[in-house]
């Protein structure tokens, strides 16, 4: 099976991450978007939507978007951890209700939000006006999960980490990037971020060395 | 179950004809999404999010459309296959669709709607000229990759196989939505439209049924037929603190 992914792509970590913990033999191939590696012929064959994260598998076949390569790989491998996304009815509901969530709550909060600071991305064009609206829907996902996701649960789901909290994790990823204070007054949301990192380390930090260099200068800057 | 849902809610039609064309035994709850029933703090305790669709299944709670959708594929083992498949791979297809739906046709498509048609209507304020020609040109640039990516296999009758799944009533629901802002998702868009048709012809009488309100507004070029009342103003009044999204 071909990965095809890059560590400045909030989905492409999060699957890293979920292989390498899992030792799911892959090739992992780097696909370098922000030189544009995406727009080309050669990848538009491997990838219809020129988006990473995307895969191949060993006969061929083709599939785009994390969540629905995440529900393949956990049929294809019988054995990883079931608390990653598990096989009961209504814990997997949990799970799933947090997976559909964050299309437009984490992701699309912290992620535009930082495309609107950065100036980069696709949602970039939008106007001037957009930053504060994408703020309060970053901050207002920050806020749901703080009082309702993680309200009476070590994690968003359950008791147990399941790949939402790693998706979770690495979209917020992208707030802390733009200097962002994601922790003030959110004290669950710091215990659950440190959490997620200490039960996926060291592919974690592994996924976010770019990540992390990047907060550091955003930092850096402020002082 | 209790399936709690509003009409004007485009996953909530999606779940409502997916419900009756399988006949799957749900009691059917209707929420005022205009009479902003869903900030109710009654409606808050049977969904956090103050969201429809939402289900209670003996206790258990459950929101978000996609998530209720193979929730019910796992309890009712009944429901024809062809809705969710079986098969890992085909199933994989039918949840690219699902995943890549929310940012994808969902967003593009309902923000135009709001901007142009929801919040006006509500608050008797112009639209935002400006806001709406933006996400006029968002929402064309998803239409076109829907035509030009997702329809553009000979291999296959819908979007992902060769059989109408759950990701096709879906869509036809998303897509249905601009159309009350007097914008035609299909017009000049001829596999759009055909698929569309076919999505129809296997989902009738319900996905009619389920659109009766839709076409109505649409019919009257957007005006709605309801009257302003006292617990309508003093809901819109809480409403407001959601208006930074539209203005």
């Amino acid at each position: 099976m071909k990965f095809y992914y890059h560590l400045l792509s909030q989905p492409s970590r999060a699957l890293y991450i979920f292989l390498k913990l899992n030792n799911i033999t892959a090739e992992f191939i780097i696909i370098d978007f922000p030189n544009g590696d995406h727009l080309t012929d050669e990848f538009k064959e491997i990838n219809r939507f020129q988006k990473v994260p995307c895969i191949v598998d060993d006969d061929g076949w083709k599939l785009a978007e994390s969540i629905a390569i995440l529900r393949y790989l956990m049929s294809k491998y019988k054995n990883i951890p079931d608390h990653f996304y598990p096989s009961d009815i209504r814990a997997r509901a949990a799970v799933d209700e947090y997976l559909e969530w964050q299309h437009i709550n984490t992701r699309f909060g912290c992620g535009v939000y930082f495309q609107l600071r950065k100036k980069i991305g696709p949602f970039a064009v939008l106007s001037e006006e957009a930053l504060p609206i994408f703020k309060f829907l970053m901050e207002s996902t920050l806020e749901a999960i703080e009082t309702l996701w993680l309200r009476g649960k070590k994690f968003l789901c359950s008791d147990e980490i399941s790949f939402a909290d790693i998706i979770a994790a690495c979209e917020i990823e992208q707030a802390r990037m733009t200097g962002y204070d994601l922790f003030e007054n959110r004290p669950r949301l710091k215990e659950w971020y440190e959490k997620v990192k200490e039960t996926t380390n060291p592919y974690y930090d592994e996924a976010h060395v770019i990540v992390n260099k990047i907060v550091a200068r955003s930092q850096k800057a402020k002082l | 179950m209790k399936f709690y849902f509003d009409l004007l809610s485009q996953p909530s039609r999606a779940l409502y004809i997916f419900l009756k064309v399988t006949k799957t035994p749900v009691e059917f709850v209707k929420i005022d999404l205009k009479r902003l029933e869903h900030l109710t703090n009654e409606f808050k305790a049977v969904n956090r999010f103050q969201k429809v669709p939402c289900i209670v299944d003996n206790g258990f709670k459950l929101s978000e459309s996609v998530a209720i959708f193979r929730y019910l594929m796992q309890s009712n083992p009944n429901i024809s296959e062809n809705w969710y498949p079986k098969d890992a791979k085909s199933r994989a297809l039918v949840d690219e669709f699902l995943e890549y739906q929310h940012i994808g046709v969902r967003y593009p498509c309902a923000i135009y709607f709001q901007t142009k048609w929801l919040l006006p209507t509500f608050s008797g304020k112009p639209p935002n000229e400006k806001k709406v020609r933006e996400y006029e040109n968002l929402m064309i640039k998803s239409l076109d990759t829907f035509e030009n990516i997702w329809l553009a296999s000979d291999q296959k009758e819908f979007l992902a196989t060769k059989e109408i799944s759950f990701a096709d009533i879906l869509a036809c629901c998303e897509l249905e939505q601009p159309r009350m802002a007097d914008f035609d998702t299909f017009k000049d868009r001829p596999r759009l439209k055909k698929w569309h048709e076919k999505v129809k012809k296997e989902t009738n009488p319900y996905y009619d049924e389920a659109h009766k309100n839709v076409y109505d507004i649409i019919q009257s070029k957007g005006k709605l037929s309801s009257k302003f009342d006292l617990v309508f103003i003093y809901r819109y009044l809480r409403y407001i603190k959601f208006k930074k999204f539209f203005e």
